[in-house]
This record gives C-alpha cells, sequence and structure tokens, in this order.
C-alpha cells in the first residue's frame, strides 16, 4: 500500500485486527446510541411543541428523516467500501460493504413505512408514485438486490465483487433521492433542514432531530461492527486466528 | 499503484461513468413527461389535453370553498400564479385542507371544470411553534399598517 496511508490504518485492514477493534468499539457505539435515541424521543415527544399546521401528527419526523437520511449515508459508506474492495481487493472493505446492505435496507424501510404513516393523514394517501417516494422505493430494492446478489455465489468474495458493482451501479439513484422534490414537481415537500444556509424549522425542534441522527450514525456503526465480527468469523474460520479465538474462549470457559 | 490495481481502477470507473450517463440521458428525457401535475395555467394553455386523467395542483383560493348541505359534495377554485380552474370532488378531504393549501387532485376535465377523484394537500417544509407562526403573522401584519402610514401624507 501506499506510504501515504497511516499504518494504524493499514493494519486495521487485516480481519484479526479489525474483529478487536469492532468488538472494542461496538458496546460503547451502542450504550450511545441507546442513550441519545431516548434523548432525543423525549426531547420530541414531550419537549418539542405542536406544529402550528400539523399539530401532534408531525412528531413522526424524529423517526421518519433520521431514517431516511441514514438510507443514503449508509448507501454512501456502501458505495466508499465496495470501491475500496473492488480496486483494491482489501477484504475488510468488502465486508463492510456487504453488511452495511441489511442495515441500510432496514433504514430504508423504516422511512417508507413511517412515511407512509405519516402521509395518510397529512397528504390523504398511504402511497402515491410522486418523484421522491419512487426513487426511495428503488433504493430499497437496490439493498435487496445487493443482499440477494451477495447471497447467491457458493464463493463469498465473488459474491461481493459482483454485488460491489451493483452498489456502484445503484449509487447513481443517491443523488437522484435527494434532488427529486428539486428537479420534479412532487407532493412532497422540500427539505427541511439544510447543511448550507438555514434550516426551515425551529430550534427546539431541531435538537431532537439531531440528536436522533446521531443516535442513528451510532447505532449503525454498532450493528455494522457486529455484523462484520459475525461473518468474518464465517468466511476466516479455517484460519489460524480464529481458531487460536475460539480455543481461548473454551480455555477461559473451563 | 501498481498495474493490476490501475486496470481495476480503469474497469470501475468506467462502468460507474457508463451507469452515470446512461441514467442521466433516462432523466433528462423523462424530464419534460415525468411530470407529477399539472398547474391550472399549464392546463389552460393546453398542455394536459392528451391525459384522459390528470394531476391538478396549486392554491386553494381563499373563499372559494363550498360545501353541499346534503353531501360530501364540494367545490372550489385552485389558482397558481397566473390560472384558475374550478375544481369538484366528492368525499372525504385530508385534514390540512383549507384556504390557501397546496392541494393536488387527481381527476379528468369536464365541459370547463375539473371533476377530482382524489383530492390530497401538500405542506411546505417549515416546522415551527403555533406561537412563533402567530407572533410572526402579527408582526407582518404590523409592518403592513407600518407602511401603510409610511405612504400617507403626513399632515
Amino acid at each position: 500500500m501506499a506510504n501515504w496511508v497511516p499504518l494504524w490504518l493499514h493494519r486495521l485492514g487485516s480481519p484479526p485486527v479489525f474483529y478487536r477493534f469492532a468488538g472494542a468499539v461496538r458496546p460503547w457505539a451502542l450504550g450511545l446510541a441507546i442513550v441519545l435515541a431516548g434523548v432525543a424521543l423525549y426531547g420530541g415527544l414531550f419537549v418539542a411543541p405542536a406544529d402550528y399546521q400539523q399539530g401532534d401528527a408531525y412528531r413522526i419526523i424524529f423517526l421518519h428523516v433520521p431514517s431516511a437520511w441514514m438510507s443514503l449515508f449508509i448507501y454512501g459508506a456502501m458505495a466508499v467500501a465496495a470501491f475500496v474492495g473492488l480496486v483494491w481487493r482489501i477484504k475488510i472493505a468488502e465486508v463492510v460493504a456487504m453488511e452495511s446492505a441489511p442495515v441500510g435496507a432496514a433504514f430504508t424501510f423504516i422511512t417508507l413505512v413511517t412515511g407512509s404513516l405519516w402521509g395518510k393523514p397529512m397528504w390523504g394517501t398511504w402511497w402515491t408514485w410522486d418523484a421522491r417516494l419512487t426513487s426511495e422505493l428503488v433504493l430499497l430494492f437496490i439493498y435487496l438486490g445487493v443482499i440477494g446478489l451477495y447471497h447467491s455465489f457458493e464463493d463469498r468474495r465473488q459474491g461481493a465483487r459482483a454485488a460491489s458493482f451493483l452498489v456502484l451501479v445503484g449509487a447513481v439513484n443517491v443523488p437522484i433521492v435527494h434532488f427529486s422534490v428539486n428537479w420534479w414537481n412532487t407532493l412532497h415537500q422540500g427539505s427541511t433542514v439544510r447543511l448550507l444556509g438555514p434550516s426551515h424549522i425551529e430550534t427546539s425542534m431541531l435538537w431532537p432531530l439531531l440528536t436522533m441522527m446521531a443516535a442513528t450514525k451510532l447505532y449503525y456503526v454498532a450493528s455494522l461492527f457486529a455484523r462484520v465480527r459475525a461473518d468474518l468469523i464465517a468466511s476466516e474460520g479455517g484460519k489460524g486466528w480464529v481458531r487460536e479465538l475460539l480455543a481461548g474462549r473454551d480455555g477461559d470457559a473451563a | 499503484m501498481n498495474p493490476t490495481r490501475k486496470r481495476r481502477l480503469a474497469i470501475v470507473v468506467s462502468v460507474v461513468v457508463a451507469a452515470v450517463v446512461a441514467v442521466g440521458l433516462i432523466v433528462f428525457a423523462l424530464q419534460r413527461n415525468m411530470n407529477y401535475l399539472f398547474t391550472p395555467s399549464q392546463v389552460q394553455e393546453g398542455q394536459a389535453t392528451q391525459y384522459p386523467t390528470f394531476r391538478l395542483g396549486g392554491m386553494v383560493k381563499a373563499g372559494s370553498i363550498q360545501r353541499a348541505a346534503d353531501s360530501l359534495k364540494v367545490s372550489f377554485i385552485v389558482v397558481d400564479d397566473a390560472g384558475a380552474m374550478p375544481v369538484e370532488y366528492t368525499g372525504i378531504l385530508p385534514d390540512l385542507f383549507r384556504d390557501n393549501q397546496s392541494v393536488i387532485a387527481t381527476g379528468r376535465m369536464d365541459s370547463g371544470r375539473f371533476i377530482a377523484s382524489e383530492v390530497l394537500a401538500k405542506h411546505d417544509e417549515n416546522y415551527m411553534p403555533k406561537e412563533l407562526k402567530d407572533a410572526m403573522a402579527k408582526a407582518h401584519e404590523n409592518r403592513k399598517i407600518d407602511d401603510k402610514a409610511m405612504k400617507d401624507p403626513q399632515p
């Protein structure tokens, strides 16, 4: 690997090192995610005031919007990992990409369900084929396609390589989801929270939303690391470090 | 970077570029006829004549909502900045349906009137407490009065 890559990052590419690192980080990430989600739900459901237009029904935003952000963020992370895995054939990158897909699919599913529950009372319909809703549904199908393709090969690495190409091709959908509300006339409204410029939401409603965003990010890390550890144990089953690990465990138990 | 990786990088990048170009062309081609709705002025220009049913989007004109006394029939006028279209609908309306609300109605044209089979309410991306909204509306009104006062010639 090139000289500019720091040594610790290089070392993290080794399965046993990543396994131990993920094991150390996971409980902290999960614990912090639960605490932050609790704070965000309390802030969103009890502290934040009702909306002038939608009343209390808007409170589903604290689940819907962070899930929608995660559905796109995880796709981005998965695409970067798939790219690194395809070009440099780093095993950890392939595993990270493939194990991100189920988490991303789950967030996409939550986004679609909460959006549907929100749409019925406010818009008057559970579902409509507007550009934002349709492109988010396509995102779910791409996630499911990646999961399916990965598991349809006998050899895991071969499956990861094929599915990584699907991930990169499917990445064109991510900007379409994001900009759909600007490019076309849609029933779905535009973005409320903006990175550039002022957000269209009052501060008392914004902070629970951002707290929930941090919680979902940490949950992704915790969930991903657990999945990667399980995947590594399965795919490296014959290697020395896994045997040592399992032997050590047995020794502890005895 | 060694030659194998360079070759892989070239393959991966070309696949991604090909996908982006293909989807870009599709989106560009669909841009004109992928509109979810037509505005009243677009309908009056005749842009929607080729569709037996289509969606009409715009604002409910303030004071135009008329409800029948003995049925769920309701009629109102949908406007945009340049056109207006009378709409008839029979059924239950969403909670947000009211004067000056953006709505999207699905239906067909019948002798100059739009007969809707479904009416959806569209809301904007702003979220704020009611007190703040009221305060803003009040400030807005006060400013209007101030503007008026400014324009009046001082005695």
